[in-house]
């Protein structure tokens, strides 16, 4: 994985989102989700171009269930947007890189939050 | 935009990859312009992304996964040179030569071109189904079912795809309704052998889903009994849909001669469309047979339909 993608876990999941100076996109995945896959390369790519705008960080739902089910993620590709700890929006389903980046268009205005 | 391609190459699925692997190895250095990421299998590598073990196609005696499948069809098609772009056909024209594809940023020309749009699922028409899906509403047996464990959900159809969602869904959930129109499946014996045989199998007949309750997440749904119009209520957190395909055949609406049923009309055991040097393969014009096996076939007679195509028009 590229250095540019965080992987969260059960632990690091509150403090590496409260922490964060930027919105963090957390993608919530698995290794058994075709769509997940297909859209990995492109949460790589938004990662790289927009570092320091924006975070991007994988959850793997089979080793954390905790967290996909407080978040209430039932359909994965799901994409969560936080911003000072707090989701801001939610993406579900895989999307093309211009979609996604339509999407995310809010958080990456220049001054960022 | 002096650049014109031999072979442009729309869709991804075991057609389009076929035509791209025969393609690139007749030196036509093919463009496959793959698709999006999509959570349906209106997506590269096609409704085989949505699968799980496939049991049937030649070579792998012991089932392989339907996305590893694919990735191979990938791999194989880049070793050779076929050129793989992940985007959307938005728009074609077929009046000029060569001719003209478009992406949501970029035109590409081809002297020909082979359509393998495949088809998508068909979705219930209620109203509630674009705000549920992805939230109880799936049609993802593999990326969705996970999310289920322990809860009573149901699975509405009753081919192959259908049965193959629900018992795969039998892992997770504790018990799951099939909901099927008929008294009867489509599905294939060997299949249906295996659904009756499933404890968490049950089956619900003559019935159709006519509503779906809540608001942020599905909470049940109403059935209704198609031979008396008596309604019941069905307390499933998890419904997912598998009723059937259409094909992906907007693109070319009024430009390639479609059926009744909007698949392409492809000349008899051959593959060209009514317009010379578009080619069609795969589950897109196919109504009959919607096989990984047989689309990979007809991608292939595609190939070399293009192929000779070329040669015959001094290319």
């Amino acid at each position: 994985m590229s250095a540019s993608i965080t992987t969260l876990t059960s632990s690091t999941f509150d403090e590496t989102l409260q922490s964060a100076s930027t919105p963090v996109v957390v993608d919530f995945w698995a290794e058994w989700c075709g769509p997940c896959k297909m859209i990995a390369p492109i949460l790589e790519e938004i990662a790289k171009e927009h570092d320091g705008k924006l975070i991007v960080a994988k959850l793997n739902v089979d080793d954390h269930p905790d967290l996909a089910r407080r978040f209430d993620v039932m359909s994965i590709p799901t994409l969560l947007v936080f911003q000072d700890g707090v989701a801001k929006k939610r993406l579900v389903g895989a999307k093309g890189k211009g979609q996604l980046l339509q999407e995310l268009d809010e958080f990456l205005a220049p001054t960022s939050r | 935009m002096s650049d014109v391609r031999e072979v442009i190459i729309i869709g991804s699925g075991p057609a389009g990859l076929t035509a791209a692997i025969y393609t690139a190895r007749a030196n036509l250095a093919p463009l496959v312009i793959e698709g999006e990421p999509s959570s349906t299998s209106d997506q590269p590598g096609g409704q085989l992304m949505l699968t799980t073990e496939v049991e049937n196609f030649p070579g792998f005696p012991d089932g392989i996964m339907g996305p590893d499948l694919m990735m191979r069809f990938r791999d194989q098609a880049s070793r050779f040179g076929a050129e793989i772009l992940t985007e959307k056909v938005t728009e074609v024209d077929f009046s000029t030569r060569p001719f003209v594809v478009r992406t949501h940023d970029q035109t590409f020309s081809a002297r020909s071109v082979i359509v393998s749009t495949g088809a998508q699922s068909l979705m219930l028409g209620l109203d509630a189904e674009q705000r549920l899906l992805g939230h109880g509403l799936s049609t993802c047996a593999t990326c969705d079912g996970f999310f289920f464990r322990g809860q009573e959900i149901a699975v509405v159809g009753g081919g192959d795809s259908a049965l193959e969602e629900a018992i795969f869904l039998t892992k997770f959930a504790s018990k799951v309704t099939v909901i099927h129109r008929r008294d009867h499946l489509r599905a294939s014996k060997i299949m249906q052998e295996r659904a009756f045989a499933n404890p968490t199998l049950e089956f619900l007949w003559n019935h159709r889903v006519t509503e779906l309750e809540g608001d942020t997440k599905l909470e049940g749904a109403t059935v209704e009994n198609v031979l008396t119009g008596e309604q019941h209520r069905l307390g499933v957190t998890g419904l997912f849909v598998a009723i059937g395909h259409r094909p992906n055949t907007d693109l070319f609406a009024r430009v390639l001669t479609r059926d009744d049923a909007g698949y392409l009309v492809t000349a008899p055991g051959g593959t060209a469309t009514n317009i010379e040097g578009v080619f069609a393969c795969g589950d897109v014009q196919d109504h009959t047979y919607r096989q990984a096996i047989t689309a990979a076939g007809s991608g292939c007679m595609a190939a070399i339909d293009t192929e000779r195509w070329l040669e015959a028009n001094g290319h």
